[in-house]
């Protein structure tokens, strides 16, 4: 931070951080609104159309209530995955018996889309929220798992070492040192995590239930090839993602652990 | 008067692919309580390695070990090991790090402690930085802070002040020696600087390259503050050198 160099004011911080991306909008839109308008396509919206789109869906209270319900659903799978997640890998990565019995599986599960479970998650859950939160739970608890495992292994040995110098040991051991020194690499698991929930839910919708983004995406598409709300589903699902993001990483500026994430 | 440490003929080994590493062999150590000494040798030599013995997180493959007593069991919160990559943790304040070995006494004594060793170790008006916030040195002060505040009888000092520049560790050398007058510990200091181990120490016993044995013991009866161009100072410098057998310009012997 304090290496920044001088020339660069505070003018020219705004030209690169705010104008720049702007101006890329900007002629991303154009050539968007050109490339339809060229192909006398009257399927593929403009995106004015895809605006008033919005502006329907929003009006219809429609928008707001498939928001929600996206979720409302990412939050239970995700909660759930961060609730078990955590707590779980931190033992694998302790408890090295733990580790070498369930890490096989674990690594065997792992690969497995969450889109591949969908069949499976309707058959036990049926075609309400459960199976949609089931989806994102396992979408997000294996890349928070296996954070928090590496986290564990990977940690310093010196922090350690001067914890059982000061006599502590079983859950105060787990408490006051080996939770904390993990918590960075934790937390971006967990950031990783919401990503990969937040792009499963909008697939879970799209077959499994009959509300939220992902929902509003394939009924526009059946119910009369709405294209301009297709893409407004699309641009909304851009922006929570983006939004959602940015939340988490506020999580990586606390004191407790910004020390984990190097000098930048 | 007692040792509070006694080696007697320790042998460390490892085994790495297959191949036994002989890292030491046959070390002596006494340290009588109060004192002050310095273990010197080549890198790599093992003196690290006795240092973790004597410390309780390494387990001699044989001879015995006897601290306060008793053989070591492992670490014990009376005998805090001061670490060269440092062991301050990264997600406490300098005043939570310097208090962590108190957590079980009274709140008034726990700040009344953290109060009187951060003054000591000249960090007053840092209690609430972080450790990333601070230099290299302010960082083993608090980590010696934090062993004394605990109350530890005996420091093990490995390489403490190896990662640090030169004028700051001169400094750190004179307050540790100011700290070490006023607090009466015994002090272990593992280094491979000759110079530092004659200015801090009453004893430095010097090893052999690897398989490490006792090569000598030094004495160095010399007023502190040391003058460092006094001849008795030279005189130890430069016969711990050629113990090392290198003279003291930097030429083999």
């Amino acid at each position: 931070m304090s290496s920044s160099p001088p020339v660069r004011n505070r003018t020219s911080f705004q030209l690169s951080v705010v104008l720049l991306p702007l101006a890329v909008a900007v002629v991303f839109l154009f050539a968007w609104h050109a490339a339809v308008r060229m192909s006398g396509s009257d399927i593929f919206p403009t995106p004015f159309e895809v605006l008033r789109g919005l502006g329907e869906l929003a009006g219809q209270g429609l928008l707001f209530k498939y928001v929600v319900a996206s979720l409302f659903r990412v939050s239970w799978g995700f909660i759930l995955a961060v609730l078990i997640g955590v707590p779980l890998g931190l033992v694998l990565g302790w408890f090295r018996p733990a580790f070498s019995a369930l890490n096989p599986f674990i690594q065997i599960l792992r690969p497995i889309s969450p889109i591949a479970w969908i069949p499976v998650a309707i058959l036990w859950f049926g075609v309400k929220d459960t199976a949609p939160v089931f989806l994102i739970f396992l979408a997000s608890v294996f890349p928070i798992t296996v954070s928090s495992m590496a986290a564990v292994q990977n940690m310093q040995q010196v922090y350690l070492r001067a914890a059982q110098n000061f006599g502590l040991g079983g859950f105060q051991l787990f408490r006051r040192v080996i939770f904390p020194a993990a918590l960075p690499q934790i937390i971006t698991g967990i950031r990783i995590a919401l990503g990969v929930a937040w792009l499963v839910v909008v697939a879970a919708e799209m077959i499994a239930v009959n509300s939220g983004l992902g929902y509003l995406i394939i009924d526009a598409r059946n119910a009369g090839k709405r294209y301009d709300l297709v893409v407004a589903g699309m641009v909304m699902i851009g922006l929570i993602g983006l939004i959602l993001d940015l939340l988490v990483r506020r999580l990586e500026k606390f004191d407790e652990v910004r020390w984990g994430y190097g000098q930048r | 008067m007692e040792n509070i440490i006694t080696v007697r003929d320790c042998w460390m080994s490892f085994a790495t692919k297959g191949a036994q590493i002989h890292v030491l062999e046959r070390i002596d150590l006494d340290v009588a309580p109060g004192e002050f000494v310095c273990i010197v040798g080549p890198s790599g030599c093992g003196k690290s390695t006795l240092l973790n013995i004597i410390g309780g997180f390494l387990r001699e493959t044989k001879g015995t070990v006897a601290v306060e007593g008793a053989p070591v069991a492992g670490p014990d919160p009376g005998r805090i090991f001061v670490f060269q990559e440092n062991g301050v943790f990264p997600w406490l304040t300098v005043e939570q790090n310097i208090g962590f070995g108190l957590l079980s006494r009274p709140a008034a004594e726990r700040d009344e402690r953290v109060k009187h060793y951060t003054a000591m170790v000249g960090l007053t008006g840092f209690e609430r930085s972080y450790p990333r916030e601070l230099s290299g040195g302010m960082r083993q002060r608090v980590e010696i802070a934090r062993a004394l505040a605990a109350d530890a009888r005996v420091l093990y000092m490995d390489e403490p002040f190896g990662a640090l520049d030169f004028l700051t560790r001169l400094k750190m050398r004179a307050d540790l020696i100011r700290i070490w007058q006023a607090e009466k510990k015994t002090i272990v200091f593992v280094t491979h600087d000759i110079e530092e181990a004659v200015q801090l120490a009453d004893r430095v016993l010097v090893m052999t390259k690897r398989p490490a044995t006792n090569a000598e013991e030094v004495r160095i009866d010399l007023p502190r503050p040391r003058d460092l161009d006094s001849p008795g100072y030279l005189a130890a410098r430069d016969r711990i050198f050629s113990i090392m057998g290198m003279d003291a310009h930097g030429g083999g012997a």
